[in-house]
Order: structure tokens, then C-alpha cells, then sequence
């Protein structure tokens, strides 16, 4: 049997990888991949604690807001990246750094 | 879990897989002599008596003809995207239940491949994943019309698995469950109490939204021959290509049975009891499954060879404006109801 | 026993296609990747008995979110991400030092707590649909109606934000 422990590291790698990919990546998109791999990380953490730790419903129902909140950040910050684009033309966050064009 | 119940479990996912599999090559003849017969033509007769070896000659040849994969593609996307596109279509049928309890060597088999209590759930999910194959075939082949094809159908496919879902809700609110046994169930007994009857909107709303799922006419936009050449397998060739058609295909079937279960009451024969008439009444479950599902299958065919194709726009009108709002208010009449007399 | 197997097969899928999430520059590829990261912690989910949330995840986040992330992707042609050499090195060593100290520090709060939380719970009850519905009216149906009204501000908002300036 798979303890809480395994699964908590695992959602801290994810976690981690998430925040490296945020770092490091210049691709407005790739970014927000990095943002939902930390999401998911958090996700991995809930169910496991329902499982686990007595957290039960709760751990599930706040993984279930967690996924809503995900699509609602996905929705309006993908419709940012596409007004940057069309503003600056380009997505590389690292050029997209004045507030008018 | 012993042995034999896993050796049943994969029995009945190879039995089921074979079925498609003859189904889609049975599907391909029907279309062309269907066609032919709608435009006054003879349609495919020469292989094999009138023609029935036919969908065998065409597999041959796309497996002999030249695999091209053009220089400028994305090689690894490009080879994905054709099986993105057909496990989908291949996993949504092994929830679907093809027939009643069978009773063998004092043992309860259901005909059903896997029998999960959030059926409908997965049966959504797997579809929103389908779309992939269609995307990433266009984006990876590196060519403007597919390219597009591809574009139209991620938007399509998200428009319309919307209303298809809220459609499947209120038949959800009628049965109280998420399994697809449970909604047969609840559809048993007299002609009537089938769902196609108690949810016409219901049915209207799924059928529309099942046939822009399926990029089968009058909403095939994302091929649209005249515009787009071939849209997202343009430059697909052999048997990358055939698997494209397998997958169009199977998914037809799937969307035909699903449309069955959820709104023809499956394998139910009405005013009979399957049940008292032992395993005849389970091989007259199954007959009753696939006469319904083959209806259906022919009603996609005669769709697709007499109406026009939607423009853009008007498909997302549609989508968006009528179908979406129509499949809301029927949840809303619905849940009105039950709560009323419940 | 196959159930272990069946969870270090999964988790090593899940992180070794996050981390090609995170390393490979064509973003087409990093979305593909990730679709396949949240299939298999969708198998993770059903491991951990959270059937419900294990379908949502593939039907919202494979299912909606990263066919939107693949619609911007082509809509825009992104290709490759070109490569800004000066002090590329120096950030991404920066930040790969930052990010393992941070795991350490999560590992060793994580190793150092006590074994009561380490067994499955007795009465658990959760993972369905009905037992989640139930909750989700009753007990959770101010933070619901808030998620509601999220989504709500989020369509308008995005609908403002993609709209052509009139």
C-alpha cells in the first residue's frame, strides 16, 4: 500500500516543476502550463489528504474548486496573452514589458 | 478477482472491438451503395457478390499503397494524431451495454464490457478528448487547409459537447444515476417510458450535437471537400488515412449505440420480459440493440446525402444561440416536473 | 500489490512528462505532454477512490482547458521559443537551486511529522457522485454559488478582453 508520504512527494515535484517552469519559460502559454501543473500539484495534495487524512468530502470538494478556479484563470488569462499579442506583437513575456505600445 | 472473470472481461472487450471493427467495414460499403441508390447510381458491385467484398479490396489497397509523410510535417505529432483520434472513439463503446444479463455455466455475465456507476461522466470525457486527433493532425501536418480544418473543429466540437452534455442531464435528472444500466432500466416497459418519448427536446438537442461531434454532414466543416480540399488528413496517405476513416466511423457507431442506451432504451424490447424467456431473450436483447443502433447508422448515412452544409457561422449560431439555451430550458422544464410530482 | 504498481507507474508517467512540459521550447509538444500528465494523475485520482474527480480532471482540465491552450497555440503559430543566450544560464541555474531548496524544505516537513495520518481512513465515504452532490448543496453552497458567480465574471471578462475594439 502506497503511503501519504508518496504522494505528498509527488505533489511537491510537480509543484516544484510547475514553479520551474513558471521561472524559466518566455512563452506566455508555456507559462500558464507551469500555473497548472502547481494547481494540479495542489489537487494530488487534496485527494491524498481525503484518502488519508480524515480530510474526507472536503479534500474533494475544494480539488473540485480548485479545477473550477483552474478554467475561469485558463479562460481570462488566455484572452490576455491575446490582446498582448495583438498589442505587441509577441507572446515572449520577457519583450511584452510596456504598459502602451 | 479470479480467473476466469478476467478471462470473460477480455472475451467481451475482443468480441466488442471485432464488432466495430466489422461494423465500420460494413459502414463503408453502405455508405457508397446507399449514396449511389439516393443518386439514381449502381455504387460499388464488382468485388465479390454484389459488391460485399468491397470494404476488403479498399483495405488492401490502403495497405499496399506508399506511406508519404510529407518533409515539412511534425513527424512525432503527425503520427500521433491519427491514433488520438481512433482509441477515443474505440473506449467510449466499452461502457455501452449491448444486451441483458446472460446466464452461462451458472455464471451472471453482463453484456457490457465495464460497468462503471459514472457511465455518462466518461462517456462526456472521452468525447471532449476526441478532439485532439482532429487538432493536432492539423496543426502537425503543416499545411493552411488542414491547419484549418483543425482550427474549425476544436471550436465546433467545444460548441456543441456543451448542449450535448446538458442534453444528457435532464435524461440524468429522469433516471437519478450516472449508469448507463440504470438509465435502461428506467426506460423498461412500455413503449413510452422510453426516453425519446419523455425528452423530445432532450433527443432533438443530442442528435444535432452527436452529428457536429462526429463532423459527419450537415456539419462537417472541418473536411468540407470544396473549401478546405480534405481538411485536417489532407496530407495524411495509406493507412494513417484509413485510420481516419476507421475512427470517423466507429465513432458514428458509438454516438448511434450511446444514442440508443441513452434515449431508445438500449436493449429493452418493450411490452416483453427479456428476463422469463432465459438466454433467448438475451440473444433478442442483443438483436434489439443492434436493429436500433443500425437505424441509426442509416439515418446518419441518409443525413450526410441530403442536406446541405451549414456555413461557419450559421453553425455557431446555432451552437451557441439555440441549442445551448434550448437544452437549459429543458433541464429547467425538467427539474420543475420531478420536483412537482416527486 | 498490483494497485502499487499500477500508482509508480503512473507517478513516474505524470512526472516525467511534467518535466518535458517544463524543458521542451515547442509549446505544441508541451501541451501534448501535459494532456498526458493530467490522463495519468487521473489515474492517480482513481487510485486514491476519487472517481468523480479523476473523470473531471480529463473532461475540464484534458477535456476543455488545454484544447483553449491548443486553439491559442495555433491561432497564434507559435513555433519554437528562440533561445536568449545572455544570462539564460544564470537564471535557469538560479532558479533550478531555488526550486530543489524549496523541495528540500517541503521533504523535510513532509518526513518529519507523525505516522497517524499514514493510513487509509476508516469511514470514507467520499469519491461518488451522490455523496459529493449532497455536500456540494448542503454544506458547501456558499463557496459554490461564489464558484458560480466566478465563472460568471470570467466569461464576461473574457469576452470583454477577446472582443474586437469597437
Amino acid at each position: 500500500m502506497v503511503d501519504l508520504n508518496t504522494y505528498l512527494v509527488i505533489g511537491a515535484l510537480l509543484f516544484s516543476l510547475g514553479i520551474f517552469g513558471v521561472i524559466t519559460r518566455r512563452n506566455g502559454v508555456a507559462v500558464l502550463m507551469g500555473v497548472e501543473l502547481i494547481l494540479n500539484a495542489a489537487n494530488v495534495n487534496f485527494v491524498a489528504f481525503a484518502r488519508f487524512g480524515g480530510m474526507d468530502l472536503s479534500g474533494h470538494i475544494f480539488s473540485l474548486f480548485v479545477i473550477i478556479l483552474a478554467a475561469a484563470e485558463a479562460a481570462v488569462a488566455l484572452a490576455i496573452i491575446l490582446n498582448i499579442y495583438n498589442n505587441m506583437g509577441t507572446i515572449n513575456i520577457d519583450e511584452a514589458d510596456q504598459l502602451k505600445q | 478477482m479470479d480467473i476466469v472473470t478476467l478471462i470473460i472481461i477480455c472475451v467481451k472487450a475482443l468480441v466488442v472491438f471485432a464488432a466495430i471493427m466489422l461494423t465500420v467495414m460494413a459502414m463503408t460499403l453502405a455508405e457508397r451503395r446507399i449514396s449511389a441508390f439516393m443518386q439514381n447510381r449502381l455504387g460499388p458491385n464488382r468485388v465479390g457478390p454484389k459488391g460485399l467484398l468491397q470494404p476488403l479490396a479498399d483495405g488492401i489497397k490502403f495497405l499496399m499503397k506508399e506511406d508519404v509523410i510529407p518533409s515539412g510535417v511534425d513527424k512525432p505529432i503527425f503520427l500521433l494524431a491519427p491514433v488520438m483520434l481512433i482509441v477515443p472513439a474505440l473506449m467510449t463503446f466499452a461502457i455501452i451495454p449491448f444486451g441483458s444479463e446472460l446466464h452461462l455455466f451458472g455464471r451472471a455475465i453482463q453484456l457490457q464490457v465495464a460497468d462503471i456507476n459514472i457511465g455518462v461522466l466518461y462517456i462526456l470525457a472521452l468525447t471532449s478528448v476526441g478532439v485532439y486527433g482532429i487538432v493536432l493532425a492539423g496543426w502537425s501536418s503543416n499545411s493552411k487547409y488542414p491547419l484549418l480544418g483543425g482550427l474549425r473543429s476544436s471550436a465546433q466540437l467545444i460548441s456543441y459537447e456543451l448542449a450535448m452534455g446538458l442534453a444528457i442531464v435532464s435524461i440524468i435528472l429522469l433516471a437519478g444515476s450516472l449508469r448507463l444500466n440504470d438509465i435502461i432500466i428506467q426506460q423498461q416497459g412500455h413503449f413510452l417510458s422510453w426516453n425519446v418519448f419523455k425528452q423530445p427536446l432532450a433527443f432533438l438537442i443530442f442528435v444535432v450535437a452527436v452529428y457536429a461531434e462526429t463532423n459527419r454532414l450537415p456539419f462537417d466543416l472541418t473536411e468540407a471537400e470544396q473549401e478546405l480540399v480534405g481538411g485536417y488528413h489532407t496530407e495524411y496517405s495509406s493507412i494513417k488515412f484509413a485510420m481516419f476513416y476507421m475512427a470517423e466511423y466507429a465513432n458514428m457507431i458509438t454516438a448511434s449505440a450511446l444514442t440508443v442506451t441513452l434515449f431508445l432504451g438500449g436493449w429493452d424490447i418493450p411490452l416483453m420480459n427479456e428476463a422469463a424467456l432465459g438466454n433467448l431473450g438475451v440473444l433478442l436483447s442483443v438483436v434489439s440493440f443492434v436493429i436500433k443502433t443500425a437505424l441509426f447508422l442509416f439515418i446518419f448515412i441518409w443525413v450526410r446525402w441530403t442536406f446541405p452544409r451549414f456555413r461557419y457561422d450559421q453553425l455557431m449560431r446555432l451552437g451557441w444561440k439555440v441549442m445551448l439555451p434550448l437544452a437549459l430550458v429543458n433541464i429547467f422544464l425538467t427539474a420543475g416536473y420531478l420536483t412537482l410530482t416527486v | 500489490m498490483t494497485g502499487s504498481f499500477f500508482f509508480y507507474f503512473f507517478a513516474a508517467v505524470t512526472l516525467t512528462s511534467a518535466l518535458l512540459v517544463v524543458l521542451n521550447r515547442n509549446a505544441v509538444y508541451s501541451a501534448v505532454l501535459l494532456v498526458f500528465c493530467f490522463f495519468s494523475l487521473a489515474v492517480i485520482f482513481l487510485l486514491l477512490e476519487a472517481y468523480f474527480l479523476a473523470i473531471l480532471e480529463i473532461l475540464i482540465y484534458a477535456g476543455a482547458i488545454m484544447v483553449l491552450f491548443l486553439f491559442v497555440i495555433m491561432l497564434l503559430s507559435l513555433g519554437r521559443e528562440k533561445a536568449q543566450e545572455h544570462f539564460r544560464y544564470l537564471q535557469r541555474g538560479l532558479s533550478l537551486f531555488l526550486v530543489i531548496v524549496f523541495f528540500l524544505s517541503v521533504l523535510i516537513i513532509f518526513l518529519s511529522d507523525s505516522g497517524i495520518l499514514h493510513q487509509p481512513h476508516g469511514t470514507f465515504t467520499a469519491g461518488g457522485v451522490n455523496a459529493l452532490g449532497e455536500a456540494l448543496f448542503t454544506k458547501y453552497l456558499l463557496p459554490f454559488e461564489v464558484a458560480s458567480l466566478l465563472l460568471l465574471v470570467a466569461l464576461i471578462g473574457t469576452v470583454y478582453l477577446a472582443k474586437r475594439k469597437v
